[in-house]
């Protein structure tokens, strides 16, 4: 395992009165893929969006515990959320591409940090569309609107959009449920080819894809990390029964 | 039993012509192609009825086009008479396009806060106050633009108050509701991705709003200030209180105009049917008829990019 890309320390999550992510301490490797597996409700989309501060938006939503990145609690109120966002992107379920065209779309997120030079965005543009292998499919009506792509196309594009801004980590919250198998696997390969440059944590309800891309999985069960261990452990020797069960297909 | 009674009444109802459900179905469908047809025949008469009337002065060739269109001078009871009527035209443009440009920003700063901002005061307070806005009669707001805006202009600044501006300001508060609702509707259909992927990639609140959410809903922002647009040019009551109602093509803001509204309003009463001042007056409902078909055919053109 090598360096630690970040890790959270009793963290918690508040919904008005209710604890929807109970002290949970993890650490997260980097250059390897993080899958969060666990029944809906369970929290682990919670306990994503709170790892870059997306929970602030929601009215109600509390946060307590630590979020440790490049030495620093990201849940400091003195954290510059911009540029901890910067560090970690996110990509969700359903894609969201901006209503602009695909080159806007990907040049959206460097302009916002002060990238003006038109040869330089140029050059983002193309290297994030080539990590997402979206390249040699876009490369001839960049300008064109990207919602005119098909659904697998805009979420890689979303991806590409993340990647712009030159992040450490991925935050994916179920990147491929919305999409046609197609899809899924060039969303898959394109996990695997990302985890070279990234730490990717991913939310996904299939337990075959947490088993194909993962090398980590963490089992959420009602707020609480249940077990978290190598992929390999997980799926063919798991300690608890609960998460045996969820995998096999038992409950949830 | 009743199986026997119930395929009885079936087997006589498939023996009747006309059974109850097919009779049903032929008097909806009688009575809503009469409600269409009878609104279609009521607007084409109503275009007719004002093109025949309005169109009779050039067809009768007591004055041209050109005449009335780019004509200066308005004096009906003139010898000869004429009748200019760039000053109203010009009258109503300036105060409809000054009033829009006045509401716009605002209405869009409370569609921005209504729905970015502070959801939760917006929908409990804000929106029903701009609702209540809407509902208030003309005849209203000219009375408080007659004993406040005047005033405060005759005040403040050269003149006497009745003028352009005043009628802009009084349409700016009649025109706000419609830009503010149409700018919520918009903002508030955004998909809900858009604003947390923007956030995702590091924007600020404020970035997010003017660099990703009003690009996306310009072309319905606009719609609301076309619609904004149409009703101050057809708002007649209010303006014809506040702008002075002098004929003449006004050089500053500050003087006294009068609209297209007004001038039909004022002059309707003391026309005698028929005659050329009476049909002339017809001519400038035709030129608002014209205008509002333009302003329609604006928003249509706008939705469709919106849709894309």
């Amino acid at each position: 395992m090598g360096e630690k890309a970040f890790f959270t320390k009793d963290l918690s999550v508040y919904y008005g009165e209710k604890q929807a992510i109970k002290k949970i301490s993890m650490d997260f490797p980097s250059r390897e893929v993080i899958a969060l597996i666990g029944p809906s409700g369970c929290g682990k989309s919670t306990f994503l969006r709170s790892l870059n501060r997306m929970n602030d938006v929601i009215p109600g939503a509390r946060v307590e515990g630590q979020i440790w990145i490049d030495g620093r609690d990201i849940n400091d109120p003195a954290t510059d959320v911009v540029l901890l966002r910067q560090k970690i992107g996110m990509v969700w379920q359903k894609p969201n591409p901006f209503h602009k065209s695909i080159y806007e779309n990907i040049a959206f997120g460097p302009r916002y940090h002060g990238i003006r030079d038109k040869k330089k965005l140029d050059e983002i543009v193309e290297s994030s569309l080539r990590k997402t292998a979206l390249w040699d499919e876009v490369k001839d009506r960049l300008h064109r609107s990207a919602l005119a792509l098909s659904g697998g196309q805009q979420q890689r594009l979303c991806i590409a959009r993340s990647v712009a801004v030159q992040p450490s980590i991925l935050l994916m919250d179920e990147p491929a449920s919305a999409l046609d198998p197609v899809s899924t696997a060039k969303v898959e390969e394109l996990i695997a080819e990302l985890k070279r440059e990234y730490c990717i944590v991913i939310v996904t309800h299939n337990m075959y894809q947490a088993a194909r891309v993962s090398d980590k999985t963490a089992f959420f069960l009602m707020g609480d990390l249940v077990e978290y261990d190598t992929t390999q452990k997980i799926f063919t020797n798991p300690s608890h029964r609960s998460t045996d069960d969820y995998i096999s297909g038992r409950f949830g | 039993m009743n199986t026997p009674v119930k395929e009885d009444r079936t087997a006589g109802d498939r023996l009747t012509r006309y059974p109850k459900h097919i009779r049903e179905d032929w008097f909806g469908r009688v009575y809503v192609y009469l409600c269409v047809a009878l609104m279609v025949v009521t607007i084409f008469s109503i275009v007719w009825f004002i093109a025949s009337k309005g169109l009779n002065p050039f067809v009768s060739g007591a004055i041209g086009i050109p005449d009335l269109l780019l004509g200066h001078v308005w004096k009906p009871e003139g010898e000869p008479p004429l009748f200019g009527a760039l000053p109203f035209l010009a009258g109503s443009a300036s105060v409809s396009f000054i009033a829009a440009a006045i509401a716009a920003p605002f209405g869009f700063c409370a569609a921005v806060f209504m729905t970015q901002i502070a959801p939760k005061l917006g929908r409990t307070v804000l929106q029903p106050a701009i609702e209540l806005l809407a509902g208030i009669p003309s005849v209203v707001y000219g009375f408080v633009g007659l004993s406040v805006i005047v005033p405060f202009l005759r005040d403040n600044f050269p003149g006497q108050g009745f003028g352009i501006l005043a009628g802009a300001i009084v349409l700016s508060i009649m025109i706000l509701p419609t830009v503010t609702s149409i700018a919520t509707d918009a903002l508030s259909t955004l998909p809900a991705g858009l604003r947390e992927g923007s956030f995702a990639l590091g924007a600020t609140r404020w970035q997010t709003i003017y660099r990703l959410i009003l690009p996306t809903t310009l072309p319905s922002l606009l719609t609301g200030i076309v619609l904004g647009i149409s009703r101050a040019f057809g708002e007649a009551l209010a303006v014809q209180m506040v702008i002075g109602n002098a004929p003449h093509v006004p050089r500053s803001l500050l003087e006294s105009a009068a609209t297209l509204t007004s001038i039909i309003t004022l002059e309707m009463g003391n026309t005698v049917g028929g005659s050329l001042h009476n049909n002339v007056l017809w001519s400038l409902a035709l030129i608002l008829l014209l205008m509002t078909f333009l302003f329609v055919f604006i928003v249509r053109m706008l939705e469709r990019r919106a849709k894309r």
